[in-house]
């Protein structure tokens, strides 16, 4: 296809090829802005017996032509373009997790510098992370040889050593993986890619092991001195070779490469991509999370003064999720946390019996009530618990290029330095079929609130049909169109979240609040502790969300994000649900006792309006 | 859009089976096309390359990595037996000596005079792959397995533990519904494939293992007894691996559910017959399930024309399960399948069907927890 200016395209037609099913949306410029037209989906078929991801694509696709009227596939299969009239696309893009998405190994010499910077630039590039290996993780060389041999990943990204150190260590690494002889994990018809951006002083004792055995790129350091990361040379060249080595390996993926007018991206990749994109245009503060049925994603991007132009951090929680996964959220959050979400009492060893039937019948979806509650108080779970792994990576010296002192290099402690910083967040967006799907967006509002306990002012948004990862894609071809979209079609925005931050010894007043409506109306009060109120507040005839003034007055040592007892005049935004004023306390406690803490649930239940009330008095 | 249906576990009193056994590693296929083999037959064996054991000899020696070279004694690619030398160094005219004897036999795999450091090579470990089940030996896939195909009744369980075996069918309940209990288990379940009713305990599960029983197949297991048994909790449901001493397989899932009357009948009726059984489970993408074969006579080379019921999709009159809460476990008929989605108690909307359970009773329930029995 030939390439046009970005202000020329009027149809953009983009895929994600999951490991399931196979998602095509298609956009349209009408009335000068781009919107979502309609969208298709049909079985991925990657895997036997079709072993070509383009027969899926092509049937999502057709699904989208029936679906809006616009012809897109010629007599031959072939996607039409440039858009002419009602007939073809201008653009077409794609992103890829079908076939178990990109799986790296990667390789540092001291576990928590080199090693965690090299996790870094393979987990912003879309990878999942299937070990790292440095000279100081505790295991044997030969227990490390062995997990070489054993794990199979599509590429190793291999680092260590700041230029001009010493090279030993590195050039050690790179003796362990030579000596344990990794293949790659799809096809043999190849060598195994690794990257080296390590020490550029051992580049050539490096090569010198490797490159008879792998093939070998070598890019610039992820860490050239101690106190200065370089994750972009490193995630560029994984991106290259996930296009030439393992999206070239899939069945059907030369063909689709040739269609696209961009490189395919992993899908995670562009989900972080548009989260990025969108949080530096606004300036904002954004946190992104991904539930799946296996793992968790979050995406943050958080702007400390010390990192002016953002920094952008991905984790992948690999056994966190709400089907394939769930047994393992209950195994690691224990019953209690999960129970402490729910306003009845449910028999233990049933309880455990069910979670293990989802567990192997990962498809079934809750019919009751009871199921619902019990599988949302799950999902609070994960979702705190991958947020709480976020929180411990996303540590000072992530993401783009940042320089510190040599002293602060020394503390890369998990606990203090987290770059997330849950007052200055301004919006929350959530994703995945517990948070995408559930049957009131209140419900969606308040598992995102339970599970990251957002602290003063926030807005919060789900994704309404996962299309993140094709505006993600779409973003580095007409970034405009990505952006409308987001805001218009994609988010769903569900209003803002208002809470004080502080200790709070016993109950009484907290916060007192004066909020002026569009039309005029002002909603006025006190809030106290232990209580949740909702405020309706809509979205406008174009789907944005409509806007509030805000005097909101936090009792003397509570904190809004102008200091203890300082007052906040403030925009705030609404959404599906309205504005939410959370007076439940940060840090956030419920009651211990059974009796209070079952009364509490249903107060903000029904404040809410999240289950109905017959469900919440059974 | 695909079939909006579940298909369920397949459970057929005669199928025509090939599977395939195939080596982690080229090596040596040592059967021809049409032998007839039986489940412990070594079909194929191979070496996997020998453990690593890096020794970083310059620092043992105390003298710089560049200089390693003129200390060994040995060259890559040579014969080494653990405890002798391989490298030595020299100072003050050959008076003190330090010396470096090899952790491991084998062979000296490479020496880095950037590192200082040499890596041994172990002897190779022997692999073999072998037939698991009694059958016909129908493709050689060149160096690397063959493929085995057999008549067979076919059971494919919901979740297992434990690796391959075998043995013979011994049914220790009087029905389906029964528990089965340490009691129904003793010495003469030495080698067999013990089939239980709708629920094992973990005292059961313990005695097969002591008395050494090759396998139980149930209904269902409680999830608490699986921890207390496994001594951890089964997060993700890939198993096959664990060492538990007999392999299990539950066909029906976690709790007390009773196994299925076709599934419990079909295991009856082959009693004292062999069963090869594989309790390894994979519920991702590519999923596994555990599985009881138990071969039957037949010539695999017949034409057939199989009928899979599972093509045909949900339609009125389908047997179902529902493999969800609240109707979890019951067994019924697809009575209606309305094309609108439907709002559950939930508040979702889902595609739904209307099922008539064996009581007579009837209910709603989301196409997504159903799943297609054989009738």
């Amino acid at each position: 296809m030939a390439k046009m200016k970005p202000e020329d395209i009027n149809v953009i037609l983009a895929t994600d090829c999951g490991s399931t099913t196979t998602k095509a949306i298609l956009i349209e410029k009408r009335d000068g802005e781009y919107r979502l037209i309609v969208r298709g989906e049909a079985p991925t078929t990657v895997e036997a017996p079709f072993e070509d991801v383009t027969m899926g694509v092509l049937n999502a696709v057709g699904e989208v032509e029936e679906l809006s009227g616009r012809k897109l596939l010629d007599d031959n299969g072939k996607i039409i373009s440039p858009a002419n009239g009602e007939v073809g696309t201008d653009v077409y893009i794609s992103t890829s997790s079908a076939g178990g998405g990109l799986q790296m190994m990667v390789a540092g010499v001291v576990r928590s510098m080199t090693g965690e910077s090299a996790e870094r630039a393979a987990l912003g590039a879309g990878a999942i992370v299937m070990d790292v290996i440095a000279s100081n993780d505790k295991r044997l060389p030969h227990q490390q040889i062995e997990r070489i041999r054993h794990l199979r990943p599509d590429m190793i990204l291999l680092s260590g050593g700041i230029d001009g150190g010493t090279t030993t260590h590195v050039v050690e690494i790179a003796e362990l993986v030579s000596a344990a002889d990794p293949k790659p994990r799809l096809g043999t018809g190849y060598k195994l890619p690794i990257i080296y951006a390590g020490n550029k002083n051992a580049t050539k004792a490096v090569e010198d092991t490797l490159s008879d055995k792998v093939d070998l790129r070598t890019v610039e350091n992820i860490r050239p001195v101690l106190e200065r990361e370089n994750l972009g040379p490193a995630r560029e060249e994984i991106h290259n070779l996930f296009m030439e080595h393992v999206m070239a390996q899939a069945p059907g993926y030369k063909k689709l490469m040739s269609w696209t007018d961009a490189p395919i991206m992993p899908t995670p990749g562009a989900v972080g991509l548009i989260i990025k994109t969108i949080a530096d245009m606004e300036g904002i503060e954004a946190v992104g999370v991904d539930i799946g049925g296996a793992t968790t994603d979050v995406f943050s991007v958080f702007r400390p003064e010390s990192i002016p132009e953002g920094a952008f951090n991905r984790t992948v929680s690999a056994n966190l999720g709400m089907s394939y996964s769930v047994s393992n959220v209950f195994a690691e959050a224990t019953l209690p946390m999960v129970m402490r979400w729910v306003p009845f009492n449910m028999n233990e060893r049933d309880l455990r019996n069910r979670v293990k039937n989802k567990m192997i019948r990962p498809t079934t979806i809750p019919q009751s009530m009871e199921e619902l509650i019990f599988e949302q108080a799950i999902a609070k779970e994960a979702l705190r618990l991958a947020f709480i792994q976020h929180k411990n990576f996303a540590t000072v010296l992530k993401g783009v290029q940042q320089q510190r002192t040599i002293a602060d290099a020394f503390e890369q402690t998990a606990s203090g330095a987290t770059l997330v910083n849950m007052m200055s967040l301004d919006i929350l967006v959530g994703s995945g079929g517990v948070l995408s799907h559930a049957p009131r967006r209140q419900q969606s509002a308040l598992m995102l609130i339970d599970a990251f306990l957002p602290e003063g002012v926030t807005r919060l948004a789900v994704d309404s049909i996962f299309m993140m990862p094709q505006l993600g894609v779409l973003s580095t071809v007409q970034p405009q169109a990505a952006t409308e979209v987001f805001n218009k079609d994609c988010l769903i925005h569900l209003g803002t979240c208002v809470a004080p931050v502080g200790p709070v010894k016993k109950g009484g007043p907290i916060m007192d609040y004066k909020i002026t409506l569009p039309d005029g109306k002002v909603e006025s009060g006190t809030l106290e502790f232990g209580q949740m109120k909702l405020i309706k507040l809509g979205l406008s005839d174009n789907d944005l969300p409509l806007k509030a003034r805000a005097e909101l007055d936090p009792h003397h040592g509570l904190d809004l994000g102008r200091g203890k007892g300082h007052k906040l005049e403030t925009e705030l935004s609404g959404g599906v649900v309205g504005i939410i004023l959370d007076g439940r306390g940060r840090p956030f406690q419920l009651p211990e006792d059974e009796n209070i803490r079952v009364e509490k649930l249903k107060a903000w239940m029904t404040e809410l309006n999240i289950y109905p009330v017959e469900a919440l008095n059974r | 859009m695909g079939h909006a249906y579940t298909p369920g576990l397949k459970v057929t009193e005669k199928f025509l089976l090939t599977k395939k056994r195939i080596l982690p590693l080229k090596g040596e296929v040592i059967v021809k096309k049409g032998d007839p083999v039986k489940p412990d037959d070594i079909i194929a064996r191979t070496h996997l390359p020998g453990i690593v054991e890096p020794m970083n000899v310059a620092n043992i020696l105390g003298v710089p990595p560049e200089d390693l070279n003129e200390c060994m004694l040995k060259k890559e690619g040579d014969q080494i037996e653990a405890g002798e030398v391989i490298a030595m160094s020299k100072s003050f005219f050959g008076l003190f000596k330090s010396k470096c004897p090899a952790k491991i036999s084998g062979t000296i795999e490479s020496i880095s005079q950037v590192t200082g450091q040499v890596l041994l090579r172990g002897a190779p470990i022997p692999v073999t792959v072998k037939a698991y089940i009694n059958g016909e030996v129908v493709e050689i896939y060149e160096k690397e397995g063959v493929a085995v195909s057999t008549w067979c009744s076919f059971i494919q369980g919901i979740f297992g533990i434990g690796g391959e075996t075998h043995g013979e069918i011994k049914v220790v309940v009087k029905d389906n519904t029964q528990v089965l209990t340490d009691k129904e288990i003793d010495d003469s379940c030495q080698g067999k494939v013990v089939v239980g009713g709708s629920m094992v305990t973990a005292d059961a599960v313990k005695k097969a293992a002591k008395v050494g029983a090759s396998g139980i197949v149930v209904g269902g297991f409680d999830d608490k007894d699986l921890r207390g048994f496994l001594g951890y909790d089964i997060g993700v449901a890939i198993t096959g691996s664990e060492e538990i001493g007999t392999s299990l397989i539950v066909t029906e899932g976690f709790g007390q559910i009773n196994m299925a009357q076709r599934t419990f009948d079909l295991l009856k009726s082959k009693e004292g017959q062999l069963a090869c059984i594989n309790g390894a489970t994979q519920i991702r993408a590519g999923v596994i399930r555990p599985e009881v074969i138990i071969p039957q006579d037949g010539d695999i080379h017949a034409k057939i024309e199989e009928s899979d019921y599972r093509e045909l999709g949900l339609q009125v009159g389908s047997p179902v399960r529902v493999i969800r809460h609240p109707y979890f476990g019951k067994l019924g008929e697809v009575t209606n399948l309305p094309p609108e989605l439907e709002e559950l108690e939930s508040g979702s909307h889902a595609r739904v069907l209307e099922v008539k359970f064996l009581d007579g009773k009837t209910a709603i329930v989301p196409r997504a927890n159903v799943e297609m029995i054989e009738s």
